[in-house]
């Protein structure tokens, strides 16, 4: 009775948190505290986060290297547009077609390649990844290479921090479950996994659809902020990109990919008068966290209320 | 009633027969042990009873039904569960989620529920962990049970196989050498081990092992394979009197 | 044009048409017969590697770049003519090629092929980004004086002197590299390491100079690429090693990756359907026919077309 009852508390705490961040940003963009520049990096920090947390899932937690996340992206952002800017839908309408069509193309890639394991996956995720960007160039429906222009602002300060929330509360609950287990036992040792009665198979394409799909989520966001979506936005280096959030934060750590996409989106706004330099950190990242620390910044572990007492010298 | 009925079951690899028209069964209840020589497709046996491999022909009935060629988890599902011969525990987790993980085929909660966090998932979520420190308890790893798989000592990592194992509540549990690497102490408590699970959980029990000391010991019976064929089949005692089991052993210390 | 047409009234119309059809097709086959050569070098390093330490080396096509680039200027800078400009590359990528794996892939070599082939994607991205800081990202354009071209005309094929220089050089050093693999001590040693890595070390193989040989061989060959695309194309700049790369990396996984003599095949196959894609359909297309061909191939047999299968033991 006592143990539930504090956990209410925590769980009203938690609620208050959520919605004093959301409300002191709502506050500072209408009393104007918040020029463009600010808006635009915020932006990117919340979209980049959803991109980060949905690929740890699939590269983290279940251990599949995809570098084909942009593609996902890609089909989202095309799908969104074609809702709002030709159909003339709603953008709630669009946030779902996002969503739906990115799922289902990532269940349509991912039945046949998850059967291929490690570096042959990589490659084969990357190559779906610049077939859907290829094959968005020959649609003239969209405008070809050119892309479309002139997409309505419609990604605003609620719909991106909720959608944000949405995506870590489901990643989160889905991996502090008992599915959640399922995955992760795919990644640690996949025979032993399969003997144990998890169809490992199931549970490599539950994840890579769900990653998918909040990929989409980040396409639609995407699209609906920065005006103009071209196939060439989402080519393999924008998959790198995010690769490059997942492993400085640490392959399995939800926490970790947050961090890690703030941080790069940071870094991306310091130096975006020196895209060459931004690149050539990206790559030092890369290279430099797989040789000193592969676990990342926060390896497998979460920051959480525990480490949060443990650091602070708080006691159960 | 017989529970696992195997008929000419053959698998060769690259030509070789790694296991030749093999026959077999188990009955329920019974505690069996497959031994022979280094090589004699021991481990392969296993890897067909359990779907790790696919047979060439033959067929493997297991409760009345076939089982060849399934799928690994579809073959668990139906009740049989197994052991590593090189331990393959999930190293970067803990032991308590090692045994969770097993549990996962009889989830009690779904996926919505699990997204949405239902009081049916929390609920859930207490059974599941309720039996797996049961299993814990009965295998002595309670109080490790917060500590990751590949820090535990060598001896209990092979407990927390078989704990793993039972989590997946099976009929037959397969065991593939348990006590490799143990002392006479630890083999002798496993042997205990053994015999109390077959008795909590009216398990059948088929088992790979070079210790004779534990095969003659708990056994019931004994099957011999040499070269993928089953040379003698029998009683602790007719198997340690068996001239052609002598010989095939013989034969390999002299190689 | 009316002239040509009128040429084309004669008795054997019908005839001709069908020569017509037959020449346009040796012609492709001709043209694609080069580019392969180019993604068979390219091929070549990444199945080399791959066989010896299991790393798909994705920098290797910004390796053929570098090569590329160490062409142009021995050759605008020090004014040396193409094929010194073709050796000067491929020494300066072999030393390249032996510290990328020394300061990047050898501290990995114990840990999984995950965090090995993200490495690589990192020296990869190492590489292209180096070179448009120091360079600037602009195209740089092969000099013509170096190479000055000629046109042939056999039996109504246009053959220029590019492609009999890159299919010759390619040729020649596809026969060199056989010759150490088969011949030499080295070539012993890099395929005893291929196949049991302990067991090479137990017979006394230096497994971290044989490594070190292949990277150096396999950039080396990259570098002879690397040039043989700026005679082609004209162009260079520093992303160039992206498209050809992962293309002949799929020429690598097509003719079975860790196989040599697939390489080479692979790569040539590559070449021609790509030449035949864009001749006959659409070029938009042509980089996607790349990607099409690889997950065919991973998904029907991914040992590829001369791979044996393995199994996982348990």
């Amino acid at each position: 009775m006592q143990e539930s009852k504090h956990k209410w508390i925590r769980f009203c705490g938690e609620v208050l948190i959520l919605v004093a961040l959301f409300t002191a940003v709502q506050y500072a963009i209408t009393a104007g505290l918040l020029n463009m520049y600010y808006q635009i990096n915020l932006t990117s920090m919340c979209i980049n986060i959803i991109l980060a947390v949905s690929l740890n899932l699939i590269n983290g937690f279940t251990g599949q290297l995809s570098l084909g996340h942009a593609g996902f992206m890609a089909v989202g952002a095309y799908s969104a547009v074609i809702m709002t800017q030709f159909l003339g839908q709603p953008f709630a309408i669009g946030i779902i077609a996002a969503c739906v069509a990115a799922a289902i193309a990532g269940f349509i890639i991912g039945v046949p390649t998850l059967r291929l394991k490690g570096d042959y996956l990589a490659i084969a995720t990357l190559a779906f990844g610049e077939i859907i960007r290829v094959v968005l160039m020959n649609i003239d429906y969209v405008n070809g290479p050119a892309g479309v222009v002139g997409i309505s602002k419609l990604t605003t300060w609620p719909v991106l921090y909720w959608s944000m929330i949405i995506t870590i509360l489901v990643v989160v609950n889905l991996i502090n479950s008992s599915y959640g287990r399922a995955i992760v036992s795919v990644r640690e040792d996949e025979v032993a996994a399969e003997l144990m009665g998890i169809n490992t198979t199931r549970y490599k394409v539950i994840a890579f659809v769900i990653g998918a799909m909040f990929a989409g989520l980040a396409g639609a966001l995407y699209a609906h902020f920065f005006y103009i979506i071209k196939p060439e936005t989402f080519n393999f280096l924008k998959s790198f990109d995010i690769l490059v959030m997942v492993v400085l934060g640490g392959l399995g750590s939800t926490t970790g990919a947050i961090i890690a996409a703030i941080f790069i989106t940071a870094l991306t706004a310091a130096l975006q008068s020196f895209p060459a330099i931004r690149m050539i950190l990206y790559a030092l990242i890369l290279i430099i966290v797989m040789i000193y620390r592969p676990q990342g910044l926060m390896g497998n572990k979460e920051f959480s209320r525990e480490t949060f007492n443990r650091i602070w010298g708080g006691r159960k | 009633m017989i529970l696992l009925e195997i008929k000419k079951l053959n698998k060769s690899f690259g030509g070789l027969s790694a296991v030749l028209d093999f026959d077999f069964y188990l009955k329920p209840k019974e505690l069996v042990g497959l031994i022979g020589p280094n090589g004699a497709g021991k481990t392969t046996v296993f890897n067909l009873i359990t779907g790790v491999y696919k047979p060439d022909s033959g067929s493997i009935i297991f409760n009345g039904r076939e089982i060849a060629g399934l799928a690994p988890y579809n073959i668990c599902a139906r009740g049989i569960a197994r052991t590593f011969q090189n331990i393959r525990l999930f190293n970067d987790l803990t032991v308590l989620d090692n045994v969770k993980i097993a549990a996962h085929k009889n989830v009690p909660y779904g996926f919505l529920s699990t997204i949405f966090r239902t009081p049916g998932f929390f609920s859930g979520e207490k059974q599941i962990e309720q039996d797996a420190l049961r299993f814990l308890e009965i295998f002595k790893l309670e109080n490790k049970k917060h500590e990751l798989a590949k820090n535990l000592p060598y001896g209990e990592q092979r407990r927390l196989e078989i704990a793993r194992a039972m989590a997946t509540q099976p009929t037959l549990l397969i065991l593939d050498e348990p006590a490799a690497g143990m002392n006479p102490q630890e083999t002798r408590e496993l042997m205990m081990l053994i015999e109390q699970i077959r008795e909590e959980f009216n398990l059948t029990i088929l088992l790979i092992e070079h210790d004779m000391s534990l095969v003659m010991g708990v056994c019931e019976r004994i099957y011999v394979l040499d070269y993928g064929q089953i040379i003698a089949e029998g009683l602790p005692e007719e198997i340690r009197n068996n001239k052609e089991v002598i010989e095939a052993y013989l034969g390999e210390e002299v190689v | 044009m009316a002239t040509g047409e009128a040429l084309l009234q004669l008795p054997f119309t019908v005839n001709k048409g069908e020569v017509a059809i037959m020449l346009e097709f040796v012609q492709q086959l001709v043209n694609g017969l080069s580019l392969g050569a180019i993604y068979a070098l390219i091929a070549l390093g990444y199945t080399m590697v791959y066989g010896i330490i299991m790393l798909i080396n994705f920098a290797h096509g910004d390796i053929m770049m570098v090569g590329a680039f160490v062409g142009f200027y021995s050759i605008t800078l020090l004014g040396t003519n193409i094929v010194m400009a073709m050796i000067f590359a491929m020494i300066a990528c072999a030393v390249l090629g032996v510290v990328i794996e020394k300061v990047a892939y050898r501290p990995l070599r114990g840990s999984t092929r995950i965090a090995a082939l993200i490495t690589a994607i990192g020296m990869s991205l190492f590489l292209e980004y180096m070179t448009i800081f120091l360079l600037g990202p602009q195209q740089k354009v092969f000099p013509h004086s170096a190479f000055p071209l000629k046109e042939y005309n056999a039996m109504g094929l246009l053959i220029t002197n590019k492609d009999i220089f890159i299919i010759v050089s390619a040729v020649v050093l596809m026969i060199i590299l056989q010759y150490i693999i088969k011949m030499t001590k080295t070539g012993k040693a890099m395929r005893a390491v291929s196949v049991d890595r302990e067991a090479a070390v137990l017979m006394g193989i230096s497994v971290d100079k044989t490594i070190s040989i292949t990277f150096a061989i396999g950039s080396a060959l990259a570098a002879a690429a690397g040039v043989m695309v700026g005679v082609y194309y004209n162009t260079i700049n520093p992303l160039m090693g992206i498209i050809p790369g992962l293309k002949a990396f799929v020429a690598a996984v097509l003719g079975g990756i860790g196989i040599v003599p697939g390489a080479m095949v692979g790569g040539f196959v590559m070449g021609i359907l790509e030449t035949f894609v864009s001749g006959y359909g659409s070029s938009l297309y042509r980089d996607a026919v790349a990607f099409g061909v690889l997950i065919l191939i991973l998904l029907i047999k991914p040992t590829g077309l001369f791979g044996k299968d393995t199994g996982e033991k348990v």
